[in-house]
């Protein structure tokens, strides 16, 4: 049982788990599933500065931050006690295009070339980390919501405005994976 | 578990509504007030939440990468299976008019199109495939102890309140 815990869960199991999160927030409190707003919560909390977007009781939306509080307190655990051990499978025509780059690590999740302090301050490591976390945040408040609103929660209750989102997610991050992003790892 | 439902000054709540609305998606639909901590209980989903993204490696910068290019099915059964789930759900909740724990009808709010979703979404779409996170897994990743990922975090606020400065003069 704990070895299974432990080796990466199958694709129906978390589909499910994560579909079940869409009835359970209704179900607790009439609360709809979405993150990015919480970005929103943050800017509206500490740096309103006299914005009308940001402008709004934030304290009664203090539910998400519970949320994702969960989120993070759930991967300290899983990184704590349910740890995968083995390196990360990923595809080989992934494995040889990356390593073109010189992004061979596969240990973890986030290889460690992109994903560390001494890359964040490389050409290449700002435009991903800090360029990209700006281009999700903005793109996600702009669009209305993220993965989580559109994609699952829109999409659930069968909202076309969500799926049109879904859509241009997709298309921007085809457009980026294949055609920009090899541009910038070989920065 | 008793609950205290105080009536709300409904022009303060609907004025609130619009401002908050304009996001069309997280929108506080309960009007009941509940002690604070009763907010633990979407602490435990999250948690839930928290450990799925991880063991099924949904915040992986690979499984996002590979994704975008077609070589692996994961994200797209994920993402497949989740919205099913969820539309099951949704409909039932409807069908059935079931309520709340606490009682409550439980509300659903059309989403109106406006640009918005096809510019802002393309925007996230290209900052998805740089991170290899949408907001969510952001969250999991710091807490997997890869603590650079809080410059993602800021930026990504950063980024909306930027959506925020300049909303007025964007396409919508």
């Amino acid at each position: 049982m704990f070895q299974l815990l432990q080796q990466t869960w199958p694709w129906y199991v978390a589909g499910v788990l994560i579909g079940l999160i869409v009835p359970a927030l209704l179900l607790l409190g009439n609360k709809h599933f979405g993150i990015s707003a919480n970005l929103r919560h943050a800017c509206a909390a500490c740096f309103p500065a006299g914005i009308k977007f940001f402008k709004y009781d934030w304290k009664k939306e203090s539910w998400n931050f519970f949320f994702v509080g969960g989120i993070l307190a759930g991967a300290i655990i899983t990184a704590l006690f349910l740890k995968n051990p083995d390196p990360v499978v990923v595809h080989p025509y992934l494995l040889k295009e990356l390593a073109s780059y010189g992004i061979t690590d596969h240990s973890a999740l986030l290889p460690k070339e992109l994903f560390s302090w001494s890359s964040l301050f490389t050409v290449r490591g700002m435009i991903m980390l800090v360029g990209g976390g700006f281009l999700v945040g903005f793109g996600a408040r702009y669009a209305g919501g993220c993965t989580s609103g559109h994609a699952i929660m829109g999409l659930s209750d069968l909202q076309w405005p969500s799926l049109v989102a879904t859509v241009m997610f997709m298309v921007g991050g085809f457009a980026m994976a294949n055609f920009i992003l090899p541009f910038i790892l070989h920065l | 578990m008793s609950t205290t439902t105080k009536d709300i000054d409904i022009s303060t709540f609907q004025s609130d509504f619009e401002a908050r609305s304009l996001d069309m998606i997280c929108i506080n639909e309960s009007r009941q007030q509940h002690p604070w901590w009763y907010n633990f209980k979407y602490m435990a989903v999250g948690m839930l939440f928290g450990i799925v993204f991880i063991k099924a490696e949904i915040i992986s910068w690979f499984r996002i990468q590979e994704m975008f290019r077609l070589q692996s099915f994961h994200m797209y059964g994920v993402i497949g299976t989740a919205v099913i789930v969820g539309m099951i759900s949704v409909w039932l909740i409807k069908k059935f008019n079931i309520k709340t724990i606490h009682g409550e009808k439980i509300e659903f709010h059309p989403k109106k199109f406006n640009k918005g979703q096809i510019y802002g979404a393309l925007i996230f779409g290209l900052g998805w495939a740089l991170t290899g996170a949408c907001p969510g897994p952001l969250f999991a990743q710091i807490g997997t102890g890869s603590l650079v990922v809080l410059v993602v975090l800021l930026s990504a606020i950063a980024g909306t309140w930027t959506y925020g400065y300049f909303r007025e003069k964007l396409p919508h």
